[in-house]
């Protein structure tokens, strides 16, 4: 059954190209980031303030203010620059563990991406 | 240096600077002076020797161009034009923080043609805003922090009157708000070790040094270690922006005053979804945006601190 879906998956990747590849998430994907959630940035609060992942997840996060954000790792693991309005920033998770992060310029705003083995 | 350095060594010289310690009080028990003097009364106050003004402009934002306020370099050149327009010139201008909304270069240089009509002295300490370049205030300090200590923290005196410009807004932690450091508050016991009660002190940082709503970060964590060091003096007033709306309180000897911004009004702490910006009808706009006068006026009103706005 596994092996089915493999074979089915490659061909749908060949069939659509590359565009197609790196939407695949099935258990054959080979891509080293799979796509994932977003996590949006308003009114000063990150939504959804927690969010469980596996590894090798890409989150995003996307500033929907008027204001300017960052978003830094308590442990410094990951740091966006500056985001302005709509602007975005990625990071994919290649370790299980539970990640704090805030915004540097207005630290009040907390949020934590829990990522469990895939 | 400052002429209170020298107040011990004759009687008249003490009483002098007791007069400005009690006078400093005065504010206290009054606590609607600030607001009740208009701006007409504290300019036609009379500049006795050693008497001044200083200005206070805050949160320009230049660069800022949402729907709160598509044009801030508009609204901050009308700011300046108004200190242009003063019959009682400033010595000087203070700007409280988040010159620039992103802390580009091209912001800073427009924020600094701005203000350079107004042919003063600009002492600055920066906001949250000014520190969002790749080297994370390296702009800035390149800039305004010539002869600065650490993250860009000075004081200085000015006709009997000691000035301090803290840092607030640099290394801040997850879930806290405005950070001092133990470096900048070791240095700051320093500062003001040694210097007599009765010196008249002005504070002034970017984010308010006392907790106006903590759940927007509006406040500063480790402000009680530095109010610790100025509580022994006479007449202490601490000048910050950020939250781009008037606030005071006082305590003790200790006066605090948040000033306007130049660019766009924010709500009161709780009263909104967020400390973002707050979208007011056009035409209401200058009423909210504004600058503060502050007069020293040694024997009667020691400091009166005037809010005007940029629609009157």
């Amino acid at each position: 059954m596994l092996k089915t879906l493999k074979v089915g998956a490659l061909a749908l990747s060949i069939s659509l190209g590359v565009v197609a590849a790196a939407a695949i998430s099935g258990p054959g994907a080979h891509a080293a980031a799979t796509a994932g959630p977003t996590v949006n940035i308003d009114n000063f609060v990150f939504g959804p303030e927690a969010l469980t992942v596996t590894v090798g997840t890409t989150v995003t996060w996307v500033n929907r203010d008027d204001i300017p954000h960052t978003v830094v790792a308590n442990d410094k693991s990951f740091k966006s620059k500056v985001m302005d309005t709509d602007e975005k920033f990625s990071f994919t998770f290649t370790k299980a563990g539970e990640f704090g992060y805030f915004c540097s310029l207005h630290p009040h705003m907390v949020g934590k991406v829990i990522v469990k083995a895939a | 240096m400052s002429d209170h350095d020298n107040a011990g060594e004759d009687r008249r010289g003490f009483l002098k600077c007791m007069a400005w310690a009690g006078t400093g009080a005065l504010f206290t028990v009054s606590g609607g002076l600030m607001s009740s003097i208009s701006l007409d009364q504290a300019m036609a106050a009379p500049m006795k020797a050693k008497g001044f003004t200083f200005l206070q402009i805050s949160d320009s934002h230049v660069g800022f161009n949402k729907p709160a306020n598509p044009d801030s370099k508009a609204t901050y050149q009308e700011a300046v034009s108004k200190i242009i327009a003063m019959p009682v010139k400033p010595d000087f201008i203070i700007h409280t923080g988040d010159i620039t909304q992103l802390s580009k270069d091209s912001e800073f240089d427009d924020a600094d043609q701005i203000i350079k009509q107004a042919g003063l002295t600009v002492f600055h300490v920066p906001g949250e805003h000014d520190m969002l370049d790749e080297g994370a205030g390296k702009a800035y300090l390149d800039r305004y922090g010539k002869g600065t200590k650490g993250a860009g923290w000075y004081s200085f005196d000015h006709k009997g009157v000691h000035f301090v410009a803290l840092i607030n807004v640099v290394n801040l932690k997850a879930g806290g708000m405005g950070s001092l450091g133990a470096d900048q508050l070791a240095w700051l016991e320093k500062d003001l070790a040694g210097r007599p009660s009765s010196q008249p002190i002005v504070v002034f940082a970017h984010i308010p040094l006392w907790t106006v709503y903590a759940d927007w970060g509006w406040g500063t964590d480790d402000a009680a270690q530095a109010l610790s060091h100025l509580k022994r003096f006479g007449s202490v007033t601490v000048l910050n922006g950020h939250i781009h709306q008037i606030t005071q309180k006082v305590e003790g000897n200790i006066a605090f005053h948040t000033a306007r911004s130049t660019a766009f009004p924010q709500p009161v702490g709780g009263q909104g979804p967020s400390p973002g910006p707050l979208k007011v009808p056009t035409e209401q706009l200058h009423s909210m945006l504004g600058i503060t006068t502050a007069t020293f006026v040694r024997g009667s009103q020691p400091i009166a601190l005037v809010d005007q706005t940029l629609a009157t």
